[in-house]
């Protein structure tokens, strides 16, 4: 395996008293594509929003394409340049059109010329399949297309890795597969891609490896095959006999 | 009529269009289904239409049918004159009008705030209209350019030199208050129980102060030599326009892509070269009216206006300090806000006209009118800070998370996604307090500036003009003019509320 392009070793966060994520140690390879599951409250979330330093973490080191992010999260600007995130409420800004939704970073942090910026976001919303609707507000989209629209706002910025913060819980089933179906054409192209998910059908078909999180630690981490046939640690085979019934 | 109980019905011909029996389109129909279509609906109707006939009519009867229209002194607007009781007495507004406008202005000077109003209004008409193109040259002659201009278009005087006077000067006075405050620690020195200390520290200082002093000789030295040229101001202005341009020069970029800013900044300064032509403010300007001449409407629009376009920065400023996670600037904007609320306008007015003076050094005077000015901007600015606040608290923590996932920094998160959004909230809010600011101004009048309704009372006590109904005409006419203005902010907050929310329609 080549150098990782996230690599996270000796991850400690606490909320006040509350020890949420506990000796965390996960290195993801370039184009590498992992799902994390695990019951709700069991620290998934929290974990991927500290690789793009929105949560603060008190132990550990997080080092995202050679730049690295300790406790007192110096280079966090640069870090968040290079990661994109999508978020489970989508977080599309109401007050801007779709295709302002798309250009505002690019022009307002890369300093990118306001035609070119609008160019690579048509570029990016074909690729969503909503170029149509560039010029709508969010609040006209459905939750679907608000999703896709939120991916193409993060990949404006040509981050190196992507996380995804249970992207299709909030939304009604017809709907999720066409997230899906945008988030595995990504991977096909060769994202770097970390999903926290429910949807046990893309990690089967997507992931290259699943990681099952509880209370805060990480507690089997394998192929998505081996992980789903013959899980190893009882906690596992009891969350997996619940969820897939 | 068709049978159509058994199961299968065909139509065999078609039903003709035909009128409602009872009309429900039209006045009468508005009658029928609105005004009368129940015994409560009824009764309310009744009531509304007495509460109109007891409002309206009599208004009218005084505003225009009983009212007298023309005349020379109080003898037209007396029953025993005129032959019916007498309403409104127009004429004594209308000999009045100078006056409620100009308050004590100078009669030769009022074209001067005759030109500031037509600029103001020229400069702010093409500003509210959404489809004018260029709204930042507009807003940058309105908000900057606009308020120094109507400051020597009203208040007169000239300049004796620009920015480099003004530079020297004002670090010479900051370098005299350190050594100022040097000696003073060096004198207490002599006496103190901790004299030694006292003498280091005040040493320390003087020597900090002689320091400055040196570093800044060359700029009072260039000042001086200036000031003895035969054109001070403008050899100054060259100097200034000629070290600012070049500034703005190398900042962008210098010859590769300085080209833009060093233009801009040339045309703005021959700008400022032709007001300053213009003006005659190198020859000592338009002759001085003291503020204490101003009045009527000209002080009501300098306060209101002036108010409301500061208080709105300060509120965001006081807003977003309260929600900071910086304990200092968050208690500041704590206590800043609370303190301003706690404390009645008029509390405020008085104490900064009459003991703002007893605790500021002895030279150091601030002209009434800025000090009211500056009492009801801060006044404004903390109610303000909470409407704004209000705003900010509806806006979801996700929307900063989104920002910052991409990559915007604070501030750029706070003006572009938050602060934009926050604001179209609270639309209605601030413009409340804009409104109940206009209405404010008239506090002023107790501490002996004349305002529009200042100005109204001390006309009444004119013999001339002395008529039974004197008093009534003139507030309603001052209530007129209020309302023109209060109703128009309110009718053109709606519009710019409906346009900004075009989002939230699907």
């Amino acid at each position: 395996m080549s150098e990782p392009i996230v690599k996270i070793s000796g991850l400690n966060k606490w909320y006040g008293e509350f020890h949420v994520l506990r000796d965390i140690d996960l290195a993801v390879a370039k184009g590498e594509r992992i799902v994390i599951c695990g019951p709700s409250g069991s620290g998934k979330s929290t974990l991927i929003r500290c690789i793009n330093a929105l949560e603060e973490f008190q132990e550990g080191e997080i080092v995202v394409d050679g730049i690295e992010l300790g406790p007192n999260l110096k280079h966090v600007d640069a870090v968040r340049r290079e990661v994109g995130m999508v978020f489970q409420s989508f977080n599309l800004f109401p007050h801007l059109t779709v295709l302002d939704n798309c250009t505002l970073a690019p022009i307002w942090v890369r300093n990118i010329p306001k035609k070119d910026a609008e160019a690579t976001a048509m570029k990016f919303l074909e690729r969503v399949k909503i170029p149509h609707q560039a010029n709508k507000f969010p609040g006209q989209m459905s939750g679907g297309q608000q999703q896709r629209v939120a991916i193409a706002r993060a990949l404006t910025m040509n981050p190196k890795v992507m996380l995804f913060d249970e992207p299709t819980s909030a939304l009604d089933p017809e709907m999720v597969k066409e997230v899906l179906d945008t988030m595995v054409d990504l991977a096909e192209e060769g994202m770097t891609m970390l999903v926290v998910t429910h949807e046990m059908g893309f990690a089967r078909e997507v992931a290259n490896r699943v990681v099952f999180m509880d209370a805060g630690q990480i507690i089997e981490a394998n192929t998505p095959r081996e992980f789903f046939a013959a899980p190893r640690h009882a906690r596992t085979k009891l969350f997996l006999s619940q969820i897939l019934r | 009529m068709t049978d159509i109980s058994s199961s299968s019905f065909v139509r065999q011909d078609l039903l003709a269009e035909r009128p409602a029996p009872i009309k429900t389109t039209g006045f009468i129909g508005l009658v029928r289904t609105r005004l009368f279509n129940s015994p409560t609906n009824i009764l309310l109707t009744i009531v509304g239409a007495l509460l109109l006939w007891f409002t309206v009519i009599p208004s009218v009867r005084f505003l225009i049918v009983d009212a007298v229209w023309s005349g020379q002194d109080r003898t037209a607007c007396l029953a025993e004159n005129a032959g019916f009781a007498v309403g409104a007495c127009w004429p004594y507004i209308q000999a009045k009008l100078p006056q409620l406008i100009y308050g004590f202005y100078p009669e030769a000077e009022r074209w001067r705030v005759d030109l500031t109003m037509l600029l103001a209004v020229v400069l702010l008409l093409p500003l509210l209209v959404p489809r004018l193109p260029a709204k930042g040259l507009n807003a940058g002659l309105f908000f900057v350019a606009f308020p120094v201009v109507a400051f020597f278009l009203l208040h007169g005087g000239g300049i004796k030199g620009f920015g480099l006077s003004w530079t020297a000067g004002l670090l010479q006075l900051f370098d005299e208050s350190i050594i100022g405050a040097g000696q003073a620690l060096l004198s207490l020195s002599k006496t103190s129980a901790i004299a030694p200390l006292l003498w280091v520290v005040g040493s320390l200082i003087v020597l900090v102060g002689t320091a400055i002093s040196w570093l800044i000789f060359p700029l009072t030295w260039l000042r001086d030599y200036v000031q003895v040229m035969g054109q001070p101001v403008w050899a100054d202005f060259g100097i200034t326009a000629a070290i600012v341009s070049l500034i703005a020069f190398f900042l962008a970029g210098g010859i590769r892509t300085g080209g833009r800013a060093l233009a801009s900044s040339i045309a703005i300064f021959i700008a400022i070269a032709i007001v300053i032509k213009l003006m005659g403010l190198d020859r000592g300007g338009l002759p001085i009216v003291t503020t204490n001449l101003w009045g009527g409407l000209l002080v009501t629009l300098v306060v209101s206006v002036t108010g409301i376009v500061t208080s709105l920065p300060i509120g965001i400023a006081l807003a977003l300090g309260r929600r900071s996670t910086i304990p200092l600037i968050r208690i500041f904007s704590i206590a800043f806000i609370e303190f301003w609320r706690g404390v009645p306008l008029i509390t405020v007015l008085f104490f900064a006209t009459y003991m703002l003076p007893l605790f500021l050094p002895g030279n150091f005077t601030v002209d009434g009118l800025v000090r009211a000015l500056i009492g009801i901007a801060l006044f404004t600015g903390a109610y303000q800070a909470e409407n704004v606040r209000g705003g900010l608290a509806a806006i979801p923590r996700g929307q900063g998370e989104a920002a910052a996932a991409l990559g915007l920094s604070w501030w750029k998160t706070t003006s572009l996604i938050v602060l934009p959004q926050a604001l179209r909230h609270v639309i209605p809010n601030l413009v409340n307090s804009f409104i109940s600011l206009f209405k404010d101004t008239s506090l002023v009048s107790i501490v002996a500036l004349f305002d529009l309704l200042g100005s109204l009372r001390a006309s009444f006590s004119d013999p001339k003009w002395s008529t039974p109904s004197t008093a009534f005409t003139g507030f309603a006419f001052a209530g007129i003019i209020y309302f023109i203005f209060c109703f128009g902010m309110s009718r053109y907050s709606l519009f710019v509320e409906r346009r900004l929310n075009a989002h939230r329609r699907s």
